[in-house]
């Protein structure tokens, strides 16, 4: 019942990655100071507000979780929160590169927000070993909320730390009252930070998808085998469906 | 007294007195502190410490002995049945949360009361700078206390319980450990207790203290459920 709509969804999604990527190869101006490798920028930055935002909004359906009592509502945190892990993968991974290129060094401790960045994914890393080692899926997804909420209230906490321990290397793009960027870069930008938001919704709804489809199959499979009520459920994750 | 407040008590005085009589974190919590020096002493080839230095093998050191004590923390309450007990009883889960925290706290202070001087003496100049360290030593470990309890009481209740707490607990402590040393620094300052940024740093503990002692009264209900 999640696959509704997931095929527009999904075009919307290409339609939308290939606009921007045309964008940032056709339209956007070269930078004058880093040249080429600024593009990545239009990558790294609109990849990280979302891994942000996602890490933020897993927090907010673990409220709604632990509120509601509703098993539906941890899917959703699981789910959001295992997919903004993956794409701080990515971030890290073309932070780094764009480190090298503009700074020199794969990884500089001076930068605040890559600080910041990784101390974040390594809190949300060990939301897997935390959420496994739970065996009890009613208890799991209980605490698996809130962890999230926990991690959610360190974020902001992290970065502020982080940030006042550090000097300010990282260009602040957005600081000056005009956005300090030029329209079309601007334009580029926003159009990639759609089509990244979009990858990440059309993402967490194909997992829930799909995590709801084997749950379904194996409430079939144990209906055939065995008449009898059974409880239980995926250790992993919580069916939904 | 209110229920809440006698549960409070009684919970507290429980934990203080089954530790004074088994000892089973505190004389470890100390033990490990201090070995661990030792072992600084030679991974870094010093004699003495000031500054940066200083403060990271402090916090280090600390932060490694406090795992000791948040992992022992709800172990005895799971083996001998005190969460079901405390489950029948009729009174505020809040209060647990509480009275555990504090009996952790009481660990870290207890501990750093002997380590931190023993520390003072292998490595510091003078120990002009303690008077002032007792002021984030407070706050770091009423910070460790809450998300300690937080954390370990979900730990408690996993398959890998040893390993849970300091697995989540490490990156959860990382701004507060950030703020510790940041206001610890100039404080082992070679030339004698700086205070730069000193209030700032406090502010930041005293912030983080706040949101997770908010948060572990919070959601501590739903962590008992069942």
């Amino acid at each position: 019942m999640y696959g509704k709509g997931l095929k527009p969804l999904s075009i919307a999604t290409v339609v939308a990655i290939l606009a921007a990527f045309s964008l940032v190869f056709f339209y956007a101006p070269l930078d004058a100071d880093q040249g080429f490798i600024q593009k990545i920028f239009y990558l790294h930055v609109p990849l990280a507000i979302t891994a942000l935002v996602g890490f933020v909004v897993g927090g907010v359906f673990a409220v709604a979780h632990l509120r509601s009592g509703n098993r539906k509502w941890d899917a959703y945190s699981y789910v959001s929160i295992h997919m903004s892990v993956i794409f701080g993968v990515a971030v890290l991974v073309t932070g780094s590169i764009w480190a090298k290129a503009s700074w020199g060094h794969w990884w500089v401790w001076e930068e605040p927000t890559l600080v910041s960045f990784l101390i974040v994914f390594l809190m949300y890393a060990t939301y897997y070993p935390f959420r496994y080692a739970i065996e009890d899926p009613e208890r799991q997804a209980r605490y698996s909320s809130v962890f999230a909420i926990m991690a959610g209230a360190f974020v902001p906490l992290n970065f502020m730390a982080v940030r006042m321990a550090q000097s300010l290397v990282h260009p602040r793009v957005f600081a000056t009252a005009n956005g300090g960027l030029p329209g079309s870069m601007m334009f580029t930008f926003l159009v990639c930070l759609a089509a990244v938001a979009l990858l990440w919704v059309t993402l967490v709804k194909l997992e829930l998808t799909a995590k709801s489809a084997s749950g379904q199959l194996k409430r079939l499979r144990r209906a055939l085998d065995a008449p009898a009520p059974g409880g239980g459920g995926s250790r992993i994750a919580p069916e939904v469906g | 007294m209110t229920p809440s407040r006698t549960a409070f008590a009684a919970i507290l005085a429980k934990d203080l007195r089954a530790e004074l009589r088994s000892l089973q974190s505190l004389p470890a919590m100390g033990l490990f502190a201090v070995t661990t020096f030792v072992i600084f002493r030679f991974g870094l080839d010093r004699t003495s410490l000031s500054g940066s230095l200083a403060a990271g093998v402090l916090w280090a050191t600390l932060l490694f002995a406090a795992l000791l004590g948040v992992n022992r923390l709800w172990v005895a309450e799971r083996e001998e049945g005190g969460f079901d007990a405390i489950r029948l009883a009729p009174i505020d889960r809040g209060a647990l949360f509480a009275a555990k925290a504090a009996a952790l706290l009481a660990y870290l202070l207890a501990l750093e009361l002997v380590v931190v001087p023993v520390f003072a003496l292998f490595f510091l100049d003078s120990a002009t700078a303690l008077d002032p360290l007792v002021a984030v030593l407070a706050l770091a470990d009423l910070g460790l206390a809450a998300t300690g309890t937080l954390v370990s009481s979900m730990a408690v209740h996993s398959r890998a319980r040893d390993l849970l707490g300091p697995l989540v607990l490490l990156p959860l402590v990382v701004p507060l450990m950030i703020a510790a040393t940041g206001a610890s620094e100039p404080l082992l300052a070679a030339g004698g207790p700086g205070y730069h940024r000193f209030g700032t740093w406090l502010a930041v503990l005293s912030l983080y203290d706040l949101i997770f002692l908010l948060l572990g009264w919070a959601v501590f209900d739903f962590l008992l459920e069942d």
